[in-house]
């Protein structure tokens, strides 16, 4: 009895604590929040507990919603479109470095992830504010421009702020597969008559696809929840999912109202994910067939 | 005319000399082993053979063509890699057919010869199978028939079999030898296995410090080393301090206590004897000495001998006397023509 007991007993005590943190911090509060989306909400009364559709049918209802949602996935979907264009070729290039430069290629890609991302972002808003931005001053008295680059709220600006925030998440995620290659599989497919260009293509780029689609995954889903990029570059006009909840939990208070965006933003991310896991399972599954 | 022919070919890294300038002549249908410690220069003269290393100076002449300025993948030779560099996103077919897709052959054409290649190497039923499904002896092969399905004139193998086991690469060396005979094809291999090397190759080319110290059919290289470091790393060499002495005019040669007739060419003095372990027996007349450690390999056990000119090593066969045990005083044989004398101020020049 003794002998078994200290074991099952034991293992509960292992993973209770984080078990515990798990449920207290991740599940209770999606729980709550989706119940939250069935409570009223009015200016007089504020939240009342209850049971009705109305807000579901309300953001589903109405159009501005729809794109306030629509410019969120707009943005991520360019977003990470620029990171996959410019961040795989970026990490294909640093692991062909020699490794004093690839050591530091890779700090100064990394190293941004320790400043704070509203930091990065208002790093924009230092070149591209207006008249006083110091690209914009500079090309303006270059004479190249006369007025300065729109850039602060605008759709490009938002975008090209998000890639920019989001690149290093690419190139960690694919270097990590590159590294995995081993470098004779190169000249091997060489040896055998293989340019260049069809090494890459058909022996490189299939071995790092896994890297390719997880970064993917990785920047889209950081993308369309980030908040602070959106909010200084896009502004308040150009509202996306998260700075309208934001602003239905803190300035409208109509929290019931801002829990249905919440929620709507949390399955779009997870069929997204869920998608693309069954896609790679079945790539994975065509692979040890 | 040669067939693969290496004109000088040298490789330096700033200061640091790799291979120093290297010329050899490889026969067709020759196999030849470069053989060395690691860092003797071996695997980057194969790289420079195969085009992934550029040469310092030098040529590479295959049929009189220089191979120098083309890329690798210009080249046409087929390579088997230490780690069998495998592609793991194919299967076992897709990887033999690489080569063929590079070079524009038809599909039909291409099914059949994969078929034979695999045939070959005895992997016809693991066509659809991927690399990780597969026994490293199993994608060492996959490697082979990869190498050889583009005909390549000239098979080049880095440490084919350096990461199989003992056993299996005692048969892939006969499957190797196999396949290499009965297609013809011209093979240089690097190895730091010098029995690998003796068994399977048509001549050896003994390397160390980017130098090629010997080049010759195994048998010759062995039984006549040309310098101290070939004796050493080619089998066990035993080297013993003797002297010669003259008495009415017959050359006599003392080795740690024991007299034996020497050629009589030697002057007198002080002479270095090099004797192979399998050339000393256990006989009533001989070196003086008693039996130190020993080792039983099956067929035979490697005793060492504690004579007065220093430890002897020599091997006893397993043919129904055991060998004596540690402490017992013995005399150890010399097998006719089994040593070789140097006088001692030669060494030391």
């Amino acid at each position: 009895m003794t002998r078994t007991m200290p074991h099952g007993g034991l293992g509960w005590v292992w993973i209770g604590p984080a078990t515990l943190l798990f449920l207290g911090v991740m599940i209770v509060p999606l729980i709550m929040t989706f119940l939250l989306t069935f409570y009223s909400w009015s200016s007089t009364a504020g939240i009342v507990v209850g049971f009705s559709w109305a807000n579901w049918a309300e953001v589903l209802g109405d159009p501005y919603f729809f794109t306030v949602l629509w410019r969120t996935l707009h943005y991520s979907t360019l977003a990470t479109l620029i990171v996959l264009v410019v961040g795989v070729p970026e990490a294909i290039i640093i692991a062909r470095m020699s490794k004093r430069w690839r050591g530091f290629c890779l700090l100064a890609i990394v190293g941004p992830l320790l400043v704070s991302v509203v930091a990065r972002t208002l790093g924009w808003t230092l070149l591209f504010g207006g008249a006083n931005g110091l690209v914009n001053q500079l090309l303006m008295q270059l004479g190249l421009i006369r007025y300065p680059l729109p850039f602060m709220f605008t759709s490009t600006g938002t975008i090209i702020a998000l890639a920019h925030v989001l690149m290093p998440m690419m190139v960690l995620s694919v270097s990590a597969s590159i590294q995995k290659i081993n470098p004779q599989i190169e000249n091997a497919a060489r040896s055998l008559g293989a340019p260049y260009h069809v090494v890459m293509r058909r022996i490189i780029l299939p071995q790092i696809l896994p890297g390719i689609l997880s970064g993917t995954l990785i920047v889209f889903a950081m993308a369309a929840s980030s908040f602070a990029t959106p909010a200084i570059i896009g502004g308040r006009r150009l509202k996306v999912a998260t700075t309208l909840i934001y602003d239905e939990f803190t300035n409208t208070l109509n929290w019931p109202l801002g829990a249905v965006i919440a929620v709507l933003l949390l399955v779009g991310l997870l069929a997204i994910f869920v998608g693309c896991n069954a896609l790679m399972a079945r790539r994975d599954q065509g692979g040890a067939r | 005319m040669s067939h693969l022919v290496l004109q000088a070919l040298c490789k330096k890294y700033h200061q640091f000399v790799a291979v120093a300038e290297t010329s050899l002549q490889i026969k067709e249908a020759e196999f030849i082993s470069l053989l060395g410690p690691s860092g003797c220069g071996k695997t980057t003269t194969l790289q420079m053979i195969a085009g992934f290393t550029e040469p310092t100076s030098g040529r590479v002449l295959l049929n009189g063509a220089d191979l120098t300025p083309l890329d690798p993948n210009r080249r046409g030779l087929g390579m088997v890699f230490q780690s069998y560099a495998l592609f793991p996103h194919m299967t076992v077919a897709d990887n033999v057919s690489f080569g063929l897709e590079m070079r524009k052959v038809s599909a039909p054409e291409r099914t059949k010869r994969v078929a034979d290649a695999l045939e070959l190497v005895g992997l016809s039923d693991f066509r659809h199978r991927y690399p990780v499904q597969m026994s490293g002896g199993q994608q060492q092969r996959v490697a082979l028939a990869r190498a050889l399905v583009i005909r390549p004139p000239v098979l080049l193998l880095d440490e084919p079999l350096s990461n199989l086991d003992a056993k299996l690469r005692e048969d892939m060396q006969e499957e190797l030898l196999r396949i290499q005979r009965s297609l013809g094809t011209t093979t240089v291999m690097v190895t730091h296995d010098q029995s690998e090397a003796m068994a399977m190759s048509d001549r050896i080319v003994v390397m160390d410090h980017g130098r090629v110290e010997q080049v010759g059919a195994p048998e010759d290289v062995y039984a006549a080393p040309a310098s101290d470091f070939v004796a050493r790393f080619l089998g066990r060499m035993n080297m013993l301090d003797a002297t010669i002495s003259l008495s009415s005019g017959a050359a006599l040669l003392n080795i740690a206590g024991y007299t034996l007739a020497a050629p009589d060419t030697m002057t007198e003095g002080p002479v270095r004897v090099s004797i192979r372990p399998e050339m000393l027996f256990l006989a009533d007349e001989g070196v003086p000495g008693t039996i130190g450690r020993r080792a039983f390999h099956g067929a035979f056990w490697v005793c060492e001998v504690i004579t007065a000119a220093g430890p002897v090593s020599f091997i006893h066969p397993n043919t129904g006397r055991p060998a004596p045990h540690t402490g017992a005083a013995v005399r150890l044989g010399i097998r006719p023509a089994g040593m070789t004398l140097v006088p001692a101020a030669a060494v030391i020049i």
